[in-house]
């Protein structure tokens, strides 16, 4: 086992990649009550065209299926697994994103119990054609729900409008349709694919004992018999440099008006430390862009433009990427002009200087503690770093490193007419 | 030693809580401001802390504000304003980084204090007025905050049945305001109920993280100063136990929106108040619960169905979302699972799991700065003093028997179903 210390935080991260090929990491959190567990494979709902484990086809599977797996893991010959961790004091969850599958476990009391019982469900699948029905009627309710919140349809529109070809487009939890033909057999061909231990990662933070812990993680997976397996293939057509639609606007039963406007990332095969830094980089742009403190905030405040629901954000991942601006408005027109004419402006770089830069730097890196205050935040956003060869304690360091140089480069890069979209819910 | 320690000092118009821990990477102060919940103040409060927050005179523009926060590493500054019963409740909070995980020692958490003071002493005023331009912007972004509710249909569907079921009880008021009492707020109007609600609130300051009580003290005692004051009580007024009534609301919605209010005639600081919270456990408030488990698992009706307590009210609300025309079935299983519990139809397994998941819940909570103010302050509501400790062993005591009184205590008020425009009748 292997010990990363970080002063400056006071923190500590053991971590130790098993025989079978997982990678297990444990943070002790001192003086917090619980403990979070997240148990992750690298599989999530764009991972829809691949080959499966021992097979020599391609397949393709159903648009919503990495979802639907995550949903019927938790049921069991003998019952339900919430039913377990509840005796033993746990709230457990899960969640399937675009990239991954995360199943967790929180606890005060018991949580060795609740550390065999996460590994244990994930690693015993359960699957009958009975129960996989029975949860069409319950994924149907989950898709509906969405249909009907007019901020989900609005960021998904965004994203729908991006892209041609690559699956990030489809919905997570697919559509009623789309998961009628899911079957039993088609889930233990995902499973089997995705669900090896070398494709996964599992993180430990809270009121834990790093070397009982890992001993007792250790002996678990020694238990069950996993034979090496090859790298997975998956297949992502490329995908074109422009946006796939200019504009999308949705009428739906409301009130009030939003608009985002998008913005496609260049495609990139960027991992590591350098995903990091472009990442951070454009991060701190859309900071001195649209922060409260910056003037295009306080122009779009004070023009009636905006309101609290305001918001921005930057999301990438190997092969995709995106940045957003936009919430609730008046006018959607004028505020998708404003937002458009601001980024247009950034790209000339001339906004960007060091007093702006430190500001921000100073923002993110308080940003950065606050968030380490979370067992949560700690265990999803370590893995998902991991899942693309970055470090999340490498972000306080990187963020010294970046220049006023860094947040021109990334401003250049990203900003493009052909790469901007625009979606809108508007009243009916 | 209990699991929380909590020290409490009376100072000039408000009491200080500062609770020591060094598990936080921050510092958090919360300021608390509570009046009882009215018609004629519920919009100018839902404005003041909106108001507080764009400007100070230090800092009159709100760009100026924000920037010093960020220079402050990012310190994170946000109000609220909140319902605990009947009463109203403004909080302004300031999380700061703890400078000793930085390279920077600027002391941050007196400049926070410090600013904090600034925001609710030194507004942007002039001769007994609000600068008027800001008090235009936060009137105009409070109707967009007033008006959202009507756009997300769970929110809206929650607000509904609460309206329906407490008509003409100071509960049902909205927390954010009324859209047509908005424009009669003046600037000089607002800077009035400024200075009266800082007479007449009471007030409290929270601080949480690795500090000294006694130098918060000091620092708190030359920052704020207020006027002695006995703080009103709300009359609370509950509507009396009445024939079950259902409201049906057509909408262009995919789902039903399903909402069942009921009254529990427990509140927090009651003697069965530990027995209600397993109830609403062992009924509704978990993925173990009986409604999950029928409403969802076994009859797949719903992705969501599930309770939840207003502690100080004396409320339970069930919520769903199902198709439009499973309604009925949805409503008889819940009123069955209901009867369930009030003939005791549920094992001492399930009273041990909803023990071991409450606890749990509580003690989790405390792992965060702001979830530790907000199960502390429910004592200052309540007007009682539980400690943590009481309410773990309260609840770890509690037996069959008093759940099951419990249960037949709480009386079905209202169902309230947003159903869609093609719904058959």
């Amino acid at each position: 086992m292997e010990k990363i210390e970080f002063e400056q935080l006071k923190e500590e991260l053991y971590y130790e990649k098993l025989e079978n090929g997982l990678d297990v990491y444990i943070l002790p959190k001192k003086g917090f009550n619980k403990t979070y567990a997240t148990f992750t494979t690298k599989y999530g709902s764009i991972d829809n065209h691949f080959k499966p484990f021992g097979k020599d086809e391609f397949t393709k599977v159903p648009d919503g299926i990495a979802h639907f797996l995550e949903h019927k893991l938790f049921e069991k010959e003998d019952g339900d697994v919430f039913q377990q961790f509840s005796r033993q004091g746990a709230s457990a969850n899960a969640f399937t994103s675009f990239t991954r599958t995360a199943y967790l476990f929180s606890s005060t009391s018991h949580v060795e119990k609740n550390l065999e019982t996460l590994m244990d469900f994930v690693q015993e699948p359960y699957f009958t054609e009975k129960t996989v029905e029975k949860e069409k009627g319950i994924i149907g309710q989950e898709i509906t729900m969405y249909d009907d919140n007019p901020d989900w349809r609005l960021y998904y529109g965004v994203i729908e409008n991006m892209f041609q070809k690559h699956p990030v487009k489809i919905d997570i939890a697919g559509t009623k349709e789309s998961i009628s033909h899911i079957t039993k057999d088609m889930l233990y061909e995902c499973y089997n694919t995705f669900y090896h231990p070398s494709n996964m990662l599992l993180f430990v933070v809270g009121a834990v004992e790093p070397t009982q812990i890992m001993k007792q993680i250790k002996e678990n997976q020694a238990k069950k018999d996993y034979s090496a397996q090859p790298e997975i293939e998956r297949i992502f057509e490329s995908e074109i440099e422009e946006v796939a639609q200019k504009k999308q606007v949705l009428k739906m039963n409301v009130q009030t008006p939003k608009c985002i406007v998008g913005i496609k990332a260049p495609s990139s095969t960027l991992q590591g430390q350098e995903m990091l830094k472009k990442e951070l980089s454009i991060n701190i742009m859309l900071d001195i862009l649209f922060g409260k403190s910056s003037v295009g905030y306080t122009e779009l405040y004070n023009e009636g433009l905006i309101d609290d629901s305001f918001s921005y954000d930057f999301s990438q991942e190997l092969g995709f990427g995106f940045a957003m601006a936009g919430g609730d408005t008046n006018d959607p027109e004028k505020l998708e002009n404003r937002i458009t004419s601001i980024l247009m402006d950034a790209k000339t770089g001339s906004i960007f200087n060091n007093e702006n830069l430190v500001r921000a730097r100073k923002k993110k890196i308080g940003a950065f503690l606050r968030a380490i205050n979370s067992p949560e935040y700690i265990a999803n956003q370590f893995t998902r770093y991991a899942f693309n060869d970055m470090d999340l304690f490498e972000v306080v360091p990187v963020l010294e490193g970046i220049t006023v140089e860094d947040i021109k480069a990334a401003a250049s890069d990203l900003i493009d007419e052909k790469r901007f979209t625009v979606c809108q819910v508007v009243p009916k | 030693m209990g699991v929380i320690s909590e020290t409490i000092k009376e100072m000039q118009g408000y009491k200080l809580h500062v609770v020591q821990t060094e598990k936080f990477k921050t510092n958090t102060i919360v300021w608390k401001m509570k009046a009882p919940l009215t018609k004629d103040q519920v919009t100018q409060r839902a404005l003041l802390p909106h108001v507080l927050q764009a400007s100070t005179a230090g800092f009159p523009t709100t760009a100026k504000l924000r920037s010093y926060l960020d220079d402050l590493y990012g310190a994170n500054m946000f109000v609220d304003v909140s319902k605990k019963g009947e009463y109203q409740v403004i909080s302004l909070s300031i999380e700061v980084a703890n400078e000793k995980f930085l390279s920077d020692s600027t002391p941050l958490l007196a400049k926070a204090m410090e600013l904090l003071s600034e925001m609710i002493r030194n507004p942007l005023a002039d001769n007994g007025s609000f600068d008027s331009e800001t008090v235009d912007k936060e009137k105009r972004t409070l109707k967009q905050r007033i008006q959202s509710v009507y756009d997300d249909k769970m929110r809206y569907s929650s607000f509904r049945l609460i309206q329906e079921m407490c008509a003409g009880e100071p509960y049902a008021l909205p927390v954010n305001g009324e859209l047509e009492a908005v424009d009669k707020i003046t600037a000089t109007s607002l800077y009035e109920y400024y200075q009266k609600a800082f007479a007449e609130d009471e007030l409290d300051l929270y601080v949480i993280g690795d500090v000294s009580p006694e130098q918060v003290a000091t620092t708190a005692s030359t920052l704020f100063q207020f006027a002695e004051r006995t703080p009103k009580e709300s009359n609370s007024l509950n509507g009396a136990n009445r024939e079950e009534k259902t409201i049906k609301e057509k909408q262009d919605v995919k789902q039903g929106k399903l909402n069942i209010g009921y009254r529990t005639n427990i509140k927090y600081g009651d003697r069965d108040y530990y027995a209600l919270q397993l109830f609403n456990g062992i009924y509704g408030g978990f993925s173990h619960s009986k409604l999950f488990l029928n409403v969802r698992e076994k009859n797949s009706l719903a992705y969501y169905v599930a309770s939840r307590l207003e502690s100080h009210k004396g409320l339970m609300m069930v919520m769903s979302g199902v198709e439009f025309e499973n309604f009925d079935l949805a409503v008889k299983i819940i009123k069955e699972q209901m009867e369930a519990m009030k003939s005791g139809d549920f094992t001492e397994e399930e009273i041990d799991q909803t023990k071991a998941v409450i606890e749990n819940q509580l003690l989790e909570t405390l792992d965060t700065a702001r979830g530790m103010v907000e199960l502390l302050y429910h004592n200052v509501v309540s007007k009682v003093e539980v400690s943590l400790d009481d309410w773990l062993k309260g609840m770890q005591e509690t037996t069959k028997d008093e759940v099951v009184a419990v249960a037949n205590k709480v009386n079905l008020d209202t169902i309230y179903f947003l159903t869609g425009m093609e719904a058959a009748e």
